[in-house]
């Protein structure tokens, strides 16, 4: 059929499943924008600023396991992306972001709203296209959207020249792709597992540590099968909270810098680490040179950058997660006497952890005065759904939903691990609430980091978004606040916010409802109301000032040398 | 230690700024760099002479695969390729220096290509410490402009990229 580029682009879309998109019109864009008007398959949310709108697909992504996908015209609409993608790049989230661009006779010339959104783009994107010619519109897109969702997904972008968008050709949209270099190694090597198999069964003491590449290869049910089957006890890290029930006695909690104390030293008394998907970044590993000095350790991930990068690894698995783990639990049903006898001799290993686990579990000390917002975070747990969806921004907040909030389900927790994006947690929820409209969406935000793209109140009302937005306001920059304490002697240099804002009429501004709780007695009954309005709420609660995140490795220390309480 | 690798890339447009955005952008050496159409349709070759050690070089090659361009990467470490590169020398050449010239040009087979009362331009080709080579022993008569290809490299027998 002959249409214009414009709405191939959109055909292409369809082709792909894509039923919902954010994006932002402009110049560049105005042609594929006239083609969504008569598009009735594709909803399209209008965000109030490209970040948002790049933070929404990702929030989708995420929530979903769908790719996600944003428009943005040329010039500053493609710039106020930048920090969006760098965002779904750390966190290998599947992501095509379609940005308009100059007419290709144009472009070089410095003209209207002309950027090299490529180059910028070239670090933190997993590949990117320029479509010159009508023509590449269909297998372009066919690959842009195989190339972000496997091997280690990420986020993809295409520039779309507006003489591209207006000249007319044929649809045919191809079947299947081929791409000649890019043949990403998904099935892991049996041999491999086999001996990955073997070394767990002689191993006394071991712990998986487990990554956001669990989450993103649905591999939830392998590892809590394989885990329980042979006993394994598991920490994960940010990325990968929700891939294994924190409810279970198994589960260590998360590890590293904010971790749990039994995580940090199950990870330096093990004699056997399984890396699940996991990159041992700095914020897990603590300083390397005395990381998990007695382990040994098996790396399984589907890219293999990310082995032995950081740490010396005993047994690369390269392969999808979850096609290892389910060769792991196929391999280990081979040894069934074996596994009785390992899991007996476990017993040592797992009451050293349960003791650690009691000596210093992660607590608070509450208050009758002053609401303390790890308080705000169990009973959101508590009068939550149970498969309702968090979201965080970066900071305090972040860390105490990561320390407090129970998280048993893979895809329920939102939040951006990499990069540490402040002004994520908004937009990211906005995309989740657009996904699942029926599910509950529960934005967890510090003071600073909502301000940094409050405007989607407005589309949120718009779009009858209904996330409840919770505000932990301790009028500081609070994470930044707590290292000025710790580390700069309490020089508090640009971290008091000073201006008090009124969220209540904030939210009413924008036509959504607000509740604030200024005391303990207030938090139950606020997010009783909040979470009992049909519409986008604010809940607002005034937390402890000065509460720190604890327990704490500062940076650069060893894994086991915690701060437990300072 | 040095490094030389070959890349068999897509000759898309941006792949050389992708390779070399990946080499900035994680720290890594080059020392140089030529790339050029192979014989085969839409393929380049890129040689890359490097630095670091045996982790940094693992982790180089890893991170060249992963882009979506490169088809393949050789790694030459194991001293299994010829290397050679070409040179263009202008040296000056004077009186009794002309003399000194030619016999250094005979030594290492190379040539003279341009001449002028004050000035010889040579070309030599071969191994880059050959290369190194005649430069040392030019150097002291007057080096006025040298132009250095950088190396290619090709495995010996049977080691190639699709062999
Ligand atoms: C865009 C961005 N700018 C700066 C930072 C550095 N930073 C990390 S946490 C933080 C404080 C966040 O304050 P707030 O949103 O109030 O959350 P709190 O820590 O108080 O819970 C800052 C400034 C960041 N992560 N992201
Ligand atoms: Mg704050």
């Amino acid at each position: 059929m002959k249409m214009n580029g414009a709405r191939m682009m959109l055909e292409c879309l369809k082709k792909e499943g894509i039923d919902t998109i954010f994006g932002y019109p402009g110049g560049t864009v105005i042609n594929l924008y006239d083609a969504l008007f008569d598009c009735k398959e594709i909803h399209h949310i209008l965000p109030r600023h490209e970040q948002a709108g790049t933070h929404a697909a990702d929030g989708y992504a995420r929530a979903t396991g769908k790719v996600g996908v944003v428009i943005a015209t040329s010039g500053p609409g493609a710039t106020n992306t930048v920090t969006g993608i760098a965002t779904a790049y750390m966190d290998s989230i599947p992501m095509v972001i379609i940005t308009g661009q100059v007419p290709t006779p144009l472009i070089g010339n410095d003209a209207f709203q002309e950027v090299d959104i490529i180059g910028i783009t070239r670090p933190c994107t997993k590949h990117s296209f320029l479509i010159r010619d009508v023509k590449d519109i269909a297998v372009t897109m066919k690959k842009a959207f195989y190339i972000a969702r496997s091997g280690r997904p990420g986020p993809v972008l295409v520039d779309f020249p507006k003489d591209v968008q207006m000249a007319q050709g044929e649809f045919h949209y191809p079947e299947t792709v081929e791409i000649r270099a890019y043949k990403p190694n998904l099935s892991g090597h049996p041999r491999q597992v086999e001996k990955a198999v073997a070394m767990i069964l002689d191993s006394r003491r071991p712990v998986m540590y487990v990554g956001g590449g669990a989450v993103l290869s649905d591999a939830a049910e392998p590892l809590t099968t394989l885990a329980r089957k042979l006993s394994l006890p598991v920490t994960t890290t940010l990325m990968g909270l929700g891939s294994f029930p924190e409810s279970d006695e198994l589960s260590l909690g998360m590890l590293g810098m904010h971790g749990a104390y039994c995580a940090n030293m199950a990870m330096s008394h093990s004699d056997l680490i399984i890396a699940v998907g996991a990159r041992f970044d700095d914020r897990v590993t603590g300083k390397l040179s005395t990381f998990a000095p007695h382990a040994k350790i098996i790396h399984i991930d589907v890219d293999p950058t990310s082995i032995k990068k950081n740490v010396r690894v005993d047994l690369p698995i390269v392969g999808d997660v979850k096609d290892v783990l389910l060769k792991m639990i196929k391999q280990a049903d081979k040894h069934k006497e074996k596994l009785t006898e390992f899991v007996a001799a476990l017993t040592p290993w797992l009451a050293d952890i349960s003791a650690w686990k009691d000596k210093h579990p992660i607590g608070y000390k509450q208050s009758s005065t002053v609401i303390k917002p790890q308080f705000v975070i169990q009973k959101l747990r508590e009068l939550s759904d149970e498969d309702a969806i968090i979201s965080t921004d970066v900071g305090q907040h972040q860390m105490w939903t990561a320390q407090f909030f129970q998280f048993n389900k893979p895809r329920t927790l939102l939040t951006s691990g990499g990069l540490g994006t402040m002004g994520y947690g908004l937009p990211a929820a906005m995309g989740a609430q657009a996904a699942f409209p029926k599910r509950q969406i529960i934005s967890i935000c510090g003071d600073g980091g909502v301000q940094m793209n409050i405007q989607e109140m407005a589309t949120l009302v718009q779009n009858r978004l209904p996330v409840k937005i919770v505000i932990l306001n301790n009028n500081f920059l609070g994470m930044v606040r707590q290292w000025q304490e710790l580390f700069f002697d309490k020089r508090y240099s640009s971290t008091c916010m000073e201006l008090p804002i009124n969220y209540i009429k904030l939210a009413d501004a924008y036509g959504a409802k607000g509740f604030l709780a200024t005391k303990p007695g207030d938090v139950e009954s606020v997010i009783k109301q909040g979470f009992s309005e049909k519409g986008p709420v604010i809940m607002e609660f005034m937390i402890a000032r000065e509460e720190k995140v604890l327990p704490m490795v500062p940076a650069g220390a060893s894994l086991n040398e915690m701060v437990l309480n300072a | 230690m040095q490094h030389t690798i070959s890349v068999i890339v897509e000759n898309d447009f941006g792949v050389l700024s992708r390779v070399a955005t990946l080499f900035s952008g994680r720290g890594f050496n080059i020392d140089s760099l030529s790339v050029a159409p192979t014989n085969e349709e839409g393929l380049s070759r890129m040689t890359i002479v490097t630095r670091g050690d045996d982790q940094i070089l693992e982790q180089i090659n890893k991170q060249l695969n992963k882009l979506i361009d490169v088809l393949k990467v050789l790694d030459f470490s194991d001293g299994s390729a010829i290397e050679r590169e070409l040179a263009l020398i202008k040296v000056a050449a004077e009186d009794d220096a002309r003399a000194e010239v030619l016999r250094v040009v005979d030594i290492f087979r190379a040539k003279i290509i341009d001449v002028t009362p004050k000035s010889y331009t040579i070309e030599a080709t071969g191994n880059p410490l050959k290369i190194d080579g005649i430069l040392e022993l030019l150097r002291p008569l007057g080096l006025k402009e040298v132009v250095r290809t950088g190396a290619v490299a090709i495995g010996r027998g049977a080691k190639g990229w699709n062999g």
